[in-house]
C-alpha cells in the first residue's frame, strides 16, 4: 500500500500520523500482504444480500458494487466497479454503484483503513486499486461457488460460473448470485485471494464503458456537495481577508445581522503567517437561513483587515526577484558529469529562459462542504479528493476523536489537485462547532479564485552544450520559483526544490553530463498540487528547449527528439511513476501523432505544426498541434492529435476522456490563465478575469489516440496535459517564427506580429 | 409575492425579491440541477429556460419572474422519464466527465438548436459559450450535432 507515497500530499497535515495510518493497515494484516480480508469483509460484514464491503446482489439478479474512492470527473465510479464485475462474473448493465464513506478503524497501532487506501492524487486511483478490486470480485465469486457447492454437496471445483449464475456440469445444476448469496454471506471469507481471471477473457475491462452516472447527471439527479440538503441546515459563507496573511482588526456586524435571515456573524481565525495551513486564511463567517441571505449578510459588514508582511508582495517583485536571484549560484540539487568542463568544451551552447506562471484550479464546483459538529461526533459531506485529510482536519478544529467523524464524498465537480487539501472542511466545522447547527458552507466563484493552493510559478533557465552535429551533450535547467512545499510541515529548507524538479525526468539519462539548479523565492500566495504539478511548467520548458536547439541548429524537432529517445533502452525513475522509464514509448507516440498530422508536410506562411511528449507519473503522452496565425496575430487551432500510452487501458473510452479533457486543460491554461498579485492581494476575481477556453477555440478535428502497450494499467488523469501547451508553441514558432518563452500565451502573439 | 411556474407546477415565493432565481429553484424548490458556478452569468452551469429561451439563472431576479414560466433540466425530460434527444445524445457520447456544467449545457443547447436546427461548427463556436472546466468540448461538439440530427429525423417521422 505505497500509493499515497508519492501523490501530493496535504498541507497542514500531520505526516507521522499519516505514515502511521498506512502503517496501521499493515500491521492489521491488510493489504500489504497482498490480499485484503479486512477490506473485503468478515463473517459480521457479510450478511443478508451482501459479501463484504462491496458486493451486494438483489434476488432480482441486480449487481449493487461498492466504490470506495472519491469522484471528481476522472470516472473511477465507473471504472473500479468494472474491475470488481469483471471478476465477480456479472453482466454489467445489471450493475449500479454505491458511493462508500471513507472508513477507518482504530487499532492497537492508530488508524487502519476499513475499505482499501481511499484517496485520489497522482492519478493513482485506477493503480492503487487494480488488484485489490480485481480480488474483491473474485473472492465474491469463490463464495458464491462455495455456496453452491454447499446447497448442492458438491466439490467447489466442479463449480463454475457463467454471468450472475454458478453452474455444476457434473451435478446438472445451476443456481442464480441472486439465490446463492444469501448462503455465501454466512461463509467464512477465504484467506487467500483466488486467482484472477486471465485477461484475454475479460468481457467487462479493457472494453470502452460509459459512465455509470451519465444518466443522473444529464437529468440534474446526480448530487454534488454543492447539493447537500439536510435537516435544520443552516448557510454560511466567510468573508476573508483580502491581503494575503491579512488578519481581521474589527468588525462591524449591524448591519449584516439587519438582513432577513441571517442568524449569526463571526470572526474566523486563520493561521499565522509561514505556518501550516488549517484554513486558508482569517475571515469573518455569516450564518443564515439560505445561500442568499448569508451572501447579502456579507455584502453588508464592514471588515477592517489589518495588513500582513505580504502587504506587499506582488507579481513583478516575484518575477524580477527571479531573474536577481538567477545572477548567482543556486543549490544544485543534481549534478551528474561534469556540466560546467562539457559546456566549455561544447561545440555550441545555446540557452533561454522560459515563465511559467501561477495559476488557479478553478474547479467548476467552488468549495463547499455539509458539517454538524454535535458535542461527540461530527458528520461531513464535502467534495474532496483526500477524505481522510477531511477526517485529520475536522479532528484538529474540533478536538473530536476521528473514530467519531464520519466522512461521505460527495461528487465533485472537478478536483485538479484543489480537494487534496481540506481546509474548507476545516471552515465548515469551526463554522458548525461555534453556532452549535448542521452547516453548509458555501465559496463563490470569488472566495475560490482568491484562495486556492495555486500552482506555482517560476523562472526557468536552460543550456545546453552541443556537439558538432548539433547533438546535446550537456544540460542543465535552472528554476527560481516558489515551491508549492512553503509552509508544509516537516520540510527542509533545503529540500525546497524536490517539488518542482524532478531529476529523472528526460533528458537526464541520455546525457553524461547533466545538472539542476534551485532558487527559492519567497512569496505569500499559497501554493500547492495543480494537475500533473511540476510536469506541466517542465514538460513546457524542455519540450520548447528542444524545438529551439533544432532550430538553431538547422535540425528537424521530431528527428532531433527521436535521436535523444533513441540513446538508450530503459532508464531507472526514482521518482513517482517509476521505477523505470522506457524512452521507446514516447518514440512511438511522437512517430505515431507525427504521421496523423502529415508533420512533414510542407505549409504555407502562417500555417504551421508542432510537437511534444512527456513521461507522466508512469504514464506517456505526445501531442501534435497545427495552429494558423494571422498577420494580426490571430491564433487558430486547426488540429490536435493526441495519444496516449498507459500501458493497459481498463476503459479506453474513459482514458480517451480523460486525454482530451487534459488536452484542454493544458491548452486553456497556456492561452490566457494566470494569477497575479498586487498589494498582497490576488487579482484575479471570476471568470471574467480568469478566461477558461470555451468551445469555440477547440477543433473540430481533435483525434485522441488510446494506445495499449502491455497488461499493466497506469494512471491517466495527468499524462494528457504536459505535452499540449509546447506542442501549441512549437506549432507557434513553426507557423511564424514567434517563440513564446512566457505562459500564458495571452496577447504576445498580437504584440509580438505587429512589429 | 410572485407567483411563476417551474417544470409547469405553480410556485409562489414570498420572500426577498431580489434572490436571483438559481437560489430560489435550488434552496427553496429543491431543484439543485441547475449549479452555481460563478454568480456572474460567466459560466453558463445555471443555464434554465425562461419562456422556453435559455436564461443564466444565476443573475435573473426573481421578482422578473412574475407570471412566467421556468424549466429546469429536471423538467427537460418529457413525463420526467422519457429523455429529451439532447440529453439523449449527451448519453451516447457520453460526454460528461465531474457534469457539474452539464445540466447547463443541455439546456443552452435545447435553445440554441431550436434557432440552429443544422447547426455548423462555426454555429457552435459562435452561440455555445457554457464553460467546461473538464474539457468535454470535444463531446459536446458531437453530442450537439448528434441531437441535431436525431431531432430531424424526429420531425421526419
Amino acid at each position: 500500500m505505497n500509493r499515497f507515497s508519492a501523490a501530493p500530499e496535504e498541507p497542514g497535515v500531520d505526516y507521522a500520523r499519516r505514515r502511521f495510518l498506512i502503517t496501521g493497515s499493515t500491521l492489521s494484516g491488510g493489504l500489504l500482504l497482498g490480499f485484503p480480508v479486512f477490506a473485503i469483509g468478515n463473517p459480521e460484514t457479510s450478511q443478508g444480500s451482501r459479501i463484504g464491503f462491496f458486493i451486494e446482489i438483489l434476488p432480482s439478479g441486480e449487481v449493487i458494487i461498492g466504490n470506495n474512492q472519491p469522484e471528481i470527473g476522472q470516472g473511477l465510479r465507473t471504472t473500479l466497479p468494472m474491475l470488481v464485475a469483471e471478476e465477480l462474473d456479472v453482466e454489467w448493465d445489471k450493475v449500479s454503484i454505491r458511493s462508500m464513506p471513507l472508513g477507518i478503524v482504530k487499532t492497537a497501532d492508530g488508524f487502519a483503513w476499513k475499505y482499501g487506501g481511499q484517496g485520489v492524487g497522482g492519478s493513482t486511483g485506477l493503480t492503487g486499486n487494480w488488484n485489490f478490486m480485481r480480488e474483491v470480485g473474485a473472492t465474491g465469486r469463490l463464495m458464491l461457488m462455495q455456496a453452491a457447492a454447499k446447497a448442492w454437496n458438491v466439490p467447489v471445483e466442479q463449480c463454475s460460473t457463467v454471468p450472475g449464475e454458478v453452474i455444476c456440469k457434473s451435478a446438472g445444476r445451476r443456481g442464480a448470485y441472486g439465490e446463492l448469496v444469501k448462503l455465501a454471506a454466512t461463509l467464512p471469507m477465504p484467506d487467500a485471494a483466488p486467482p484472477l481471471k486471465p485477461m484475454d477473457e475479460y468481457r467487462i475491462v479493457g472494453k470502452p464503458q460509459r459512465n455509470k452516472e451519465v444518466r443522473d447527471i444529464i437529468t440534474g439527479q446526480a448530487r454534488f456537495g454543492m447539493d447537500t440538503n439536510m435537516p435544520d441546515m443552516r448557510y454560511a459563507v466567510i468573508e476573508r481577508s483580502p491581503v494575503l496573511n491579512g488578519t481581521v482588526e474589527s468588525f462591524d456586524e449591524t448591519a449584516a445581522r439587519a438582513i432577513a435571515g441571517v442568524l449569526d456573524v463571526f470572526a474566523i481565525e486563520g493561521p499565522e503567517p509561514g505556518a501550516p495551513y488549517i484554513v486558508l486564511a482569517h475571515g469573518v463567517a455569516v450564518v443564515a437561513t439560505s445561500t442568499w441571505a448569508a451572501i447579502k449578510g456579507r455584502r453588508a459588514l464592514k471588515v477592517r483587515w489589518k495588513e500582513s508582511p505580504n502587504s506587499n508582495d506582488s507579481s513583478e517583485k516575484f518575477w524580477s526577484g527571479n531573474r536577481q536571484m538567477m545572477t548567482q549560484q543556486g543549490q544544485v540539487v543534481f549534478d551528474q558529469g561534469d556540466f560546467p568542463a562539457a559546456l566549455d568544451a561544447a561545440d555550441r551552447v545555446v540557452r533561454h529562459t522560459y515563465e511559467v506562471p501561477f495559476v488557479s484550479h478553478a474547479p467548476l464546483e467552488p468549495q463547499n462542504c455539509y458539517a454538524f459538529v454535535e458535542k461527540n461526533r461530527v458528520h461531513i459531506i464535502a467534495p474532496t479528493q483526500m477524505p481522510s485529510g477531511a477526517s485529520r482536519a475536522a479532528a484538529a478544529v474540533t478536538g473530536i476523536d476521528r473514530e467519531n467523524i464520519h466522512v461521505e464524498m460527495a461528487r465533485s465537480g472537478g478536483g485538479f489537485g484543489r480537494r487534496l487539501t481540506n481546509d474548507y472542511v476545516a471552515e465548515a466545522c469551526m463554522v458548525s462547532q461555534k453556532t452549535g447547527w448542521p452547516v453548509k458552507l458555501v465559496w463563490t466563484r470569488e472566495d475560490d479564485m482568491k484562495n486556492d493552493f495555486y500552482r506555482p510559478g517560476g523562472t526557468h533557465e536552460l543550456a545546453a552544450g552541443l556537439d558538432d552535429k548539433g547533438r546535446p551533450v550537456a544540460w542543465s535547467q535552472r528554476l527560481a520559483s516558489g515551491s508549492k512545499h512553503y509552509r508544509r510541515p516537516g520540510v527542509k529548507d533545503e529540500d525546497l526544490w524536490q517539488a518542482e524538479l524532478y531529476p529523472d525526468d528526460f533528458p537526464k539519462a541520455m546525457l553524461d553530463h547533466y545538472r539542476l539548479e534551485y532558487f527559492h523565492n519567497t512569496i505569500g500566495i499559497p501554493r500547492g498540487s495543480w494537475r500533473a504539478p511540476a510536469h506541466t511548467a517542465n514538460a513546457f520548458v524542455v519540450q520548447s528547449f528542444l524545438d529551439e536547439i533544432a532550430h538553431e541548429t538547422g535540425q528537424d524537432p521530431l528527428a532531433l527528439r527521436l535521436e535523444m529517445l533513441g540513446r538508450i533502452e530503459q532508464q531507472e525513475y526514482s521518482g513517482h511513476g517509476g521505477p523505470v522509464m522506457t524512452p521507446g514509448r514516447l518514440t512511438r507516440l511522437l512517430k505515431f501523432v507525427a504521421k496523423r498530422i502529415e508533420y512533414d508536410k510542407p505549409r504555407p506562411k502562417g500555417r504551421g505544426v508542432g510537437i511534444a511528449a512527456h513521461f507522466t507519473f508512469g504514464g506517456y503522452a505526445a501531442h501534435a498541434i497545427e495552429v494558423t496565425v494571422s498577420p494580426e496575430g490571430g491564433l487558430t487551432i486547426d488540429r490536435i492529435v493526441a495519444a496516449i500510452d498507459c500501458g493497459y487501458a481498463v476503459n479506453p473510452n474513459a482514458v480517451e476522456a480523460q486525454l482530451q479533457g487534459a488536452t484542454i486543460d493544458g491548452l486553456s491554461t497556456a492561452l490566457g490563465l494566470e494569477i497575479t498579485v498586487r498589494d498582497g492581494r490576488i487579482e484575479q476575481n471570476n471568470f471574467n478575469d480568469y478566461p477558461l477556453m470555451k468551445i469555440k477555440r477547440v477543433p473540430a478535428l481533435f483525434e485522441a489516440h488510446v494506445m495499449n502497450y502491455d497488461d499493466k494499467p497506469t494512471g491517466v488523469g495527468e499524462m494528457g496535459l504536459p505535452p499540449a501547451a509546447p506542442a501549441l508553441t512549437n506549432a507557434i514558432f513553426n507557423a511564424t517564427g514567434v517563440r513564446i518563452r512566457r505562459l500564458p500565451i495571452a496577447r504576445q502573439l498580437r504584440e509580438k506580429m505587429d512589429v | 409575492m410572485i407567483s411563476f411556474r417551474v417544470n409547469e407546477q405553480a410556485v409562489e415565493y414570498t420572500d426577498s425579491p431580489d434572490t436571483p432565481l438559481l437560489w430560489v429553484l435550488r434552496e427553496h424548490l429543491k431543484l439543485t440541477g441547475a449549479k452555481f458556478g460563478c454568480g456572474i452569468g460567466q459560466c453558463g452551469a445555471c443555464t434554465v429556460h425562461v419562456d422556453g429561451k435559455a436564461r443564466k439563472s444565476c443573475t435573473m431576479p426573481v421578482s422578473k419572474l412574475e407570471g412566467r414560466s421556468v424549466t429546469t433540466i429536471e423538467g427537460l425530460a418529457a413525463g420526467g422519464f422519457q429523455l429529451h434527444p439532447v440529453q439523449q445524445a449527451w448519453l451516447e457520447e457520453d460526454v460528461p466527465q465531474c457534469g457539474y456544467c452539464q445540466a447547463g449545457q443541455i439546456m443552452a443547447t435545447v435553445d440554441f438548436l431550436q434557432k440552429h436546427p443544422e447547426p455548423s461548427d462555426e454555429d457552435i463556436n459562435k452561440k455555445i459559450t457554457n464553460l467546461c472546466r473538464c474539457g468535454t468540448y470535444v463531446r459536446i461538439r458531437k453530442a450537439i450535432h448528434r441531437a441535431a440530427r436525431s431531432m430531424a429525423e424526429g420531425k421526419v417521422k
